[in-house]
């Protein structure tokens, strides 16, 4: 498995920096706003989010974690069943404008059972997507997101994973292209 | 470990411990989609469940179809009372005239022991036994474990006592089983007549004074008096079963420590159990209800993931 970091520490919060000031300029105050991370790896973005957002505006801003295990499209086309994480709304949504976040978009599908899991919670007045990194080239459905982080093209067969220091010990985007055998 | 070990639910003898545990975890989830706003995942969209009830039921059959259809199931519903086994049809006829309808998975009660597994060798649609005679009932089982979970915290090292018609019970039976496999201790109390010969064989105490059970217990679990299956008197009279037998206020005031009170239902009120002990907050039987319903969700889906495509 060949190793490209495409995001280092340094990158990563540039990045994420940008990002708050990019939703700031859409939502201002964040007084009808809410930020819902997907589970399992969204939540880290919108932990870190939420942090620097905080900072920049000084006042708390409301956020919560969706898990979309049952509303996946693959179910029964998995060897086994996924094990569903925590979902944690305890707010409101009707009427609100809703950011879904997560770490990678890819071919969109979780997105598109982000959104069906999100709507059993009220009706939304807009709902936008961030993503840290957009594989762009390679989405089954027709997704895009409203905030990117990074915009990468990659083949099929590539693994794109956020890391972050909490978990791994570092904040970094890697890349891992698996050897081909010529 | 994120699978069930067997394909079917016949019994809570079959389960490992992982097995109990793992339908915990994703009754959890359940238990939060059904107090949401919209309370319907669309996990099971493209699955056919037949409800076979050979036996009557109100609260295990509207606790079934509420979890299939949370699930969005399509479900079909088949009572003996208003079928073709009243002309003579045998069971695995009528199952396989069902199973030809294109059917993934079935949820009987039936009054013979060992239905469900009889049925589970034979059809290729995954089977929950949702009550067999006096042998197993295992999705009470669940729901009763899940609820002592929830109440203290964890079922390991509890002392839980099943106070009642025992020898006609597949609740208790299941109960043992379940409640041992997830590390409790548990008793069983009432009549000699009707505790089962041997039942320490399965490592359960045997008490036969109410009070003195009630002291040595964390929770005790009270059983209705199942008098359609006693073909025999096996005590004098209900009076004096309930004299004997049934859980007052005053004897669970009498107590020095607070226990939680559960019942599979229905509850004979004055019998088994008097109405202030019923409606007091030492009861959990309405939160058994509620959370009959996650934890038939997270069996079904569980053995749904099974369904070969």
């Amino acid at each position: 498995m060949e190793k490209q970091v495409i995001l280092n520490t340094r990158h990563f919060e540039l990045t994420l920096n940008r990002l708050c000031y990019q939703l700031i300029e859409n939502h201002h105050d964040f007084s009808s706003t809410v930020l819902i991370g997907l589970q399992p790896r969204g939540i880290n973005v919108v932990a870190r989010l939420k942090h620097q957002l905080e900072e920049i505006l000084g006042h708390a801003i409301t956020c919560g974690n969706l898990d979309i295990t049952f509303y996946r499209d693959d179910f029964r086309r998995r060897e086994r069943p996924i094990i569903p994480s925590v979902t944690n709304i305890d707010f409101d949504i009707e009427n609100k404008k809703v950011v879904l976040v997560d770490d990678v978009l890819f071919t969109g599908r979780t997105i598109r059972a982000g959104l069906d899991a999100l709507l059993a919670f009220g009706r939304p007045q807009k709902v936008e997507l961030l993503t840290l990194i957009d594989r762009r080239f390679s989405r089954d459905l027709p997704i895009q997101a409203d905030y990117v982080g990074k915009m990468v093209d990659t083949l099929h067969a590539e693994r794109v994973s956020v890391e972050w220091k909490e978990i791994e010990g570092e904040d970094k985007v890697v890349l891992y292209t698996p050897e081909t055998d010529e | 470990m994120n699978n069930l070990s067997v394909d079917h639910l016949t019994g809570i003898k079959d389960l490992t411990r992982e097995d109990i545990e793992l339908i915990f975890t994703t009754a959890d989830s359940f238990k939060g989609v059904i107090n949401r706003p919209i309370k319907k995942v669309p996990s099971l969209r493209d699955i056919t469940i037949a409800n076979l009830f050979f036996e009557n039921s109100t609260r295990t059959r509207l606790s079934f179809e509420l979890a299939e259809k949370r699930l969005s199931a399509d479900v079909v519903n088949f009572s003996a009372s208003s079928s073709s086994v009243k002309k003579g049809e045998t069971l695995i006829d009528t199952v396989n005239n069902i199973l030809a309808m294109k059917v993934d998975m079935v949820v009987m009660r039936h009054p013979n022991p060992g239905a469900a597994l009889f049925l589970s060798q034979r059809i290729d649609a995954k089977v929950i036994n949702a009550g067999d005679g006096t042998h197993e009932h295992p999705t009470q089982a669940l729901l009763d474990a899940y609820s002592i979970r929830e109440a203290l915290g964890t079922v390991e090292g509890k002392k839980v006592v099943i106070v009642g018609d025992i020898l006609h019970s597949r609740v208790a039976l299941s109960n043992i089983y379940c409640l041992q496999k997830l590390g409790a201790e548990v008793m069983v109390c009432g009549p000699t007549t009707l505790i089962p010969k041997y039942i320490e064989e399965l490592g359960v105490k045997v008490e036969h004074n109410l009070r003195a059970a009630l002291e040595w217990c964390d929770v005790a679990n009270m059983l209705r008096i199942q008098l359609e299956r006693q073909d025999i008197k096996y005590f004098p009279s209900l009076r004096e079963y309930s004299m004997q037998f049934g859980l007052t206020k005053e004897v669970l005031n009498s107590l020095n420590k607070q226990i939680v009170v559960m019942h599979p239902g229905p509850i004979n009120r004055g019998v088994e159990i008097t109405s202030d002990v019923a409606d007091s907050d030492q009861s959990i039987i309405l939160q058994q209800v509620e959370n009959g319903v996650a934890v038939r969700m997270a069996v079904i889906y569980l053995l749904a993931a099974k369904i070969e495509r």
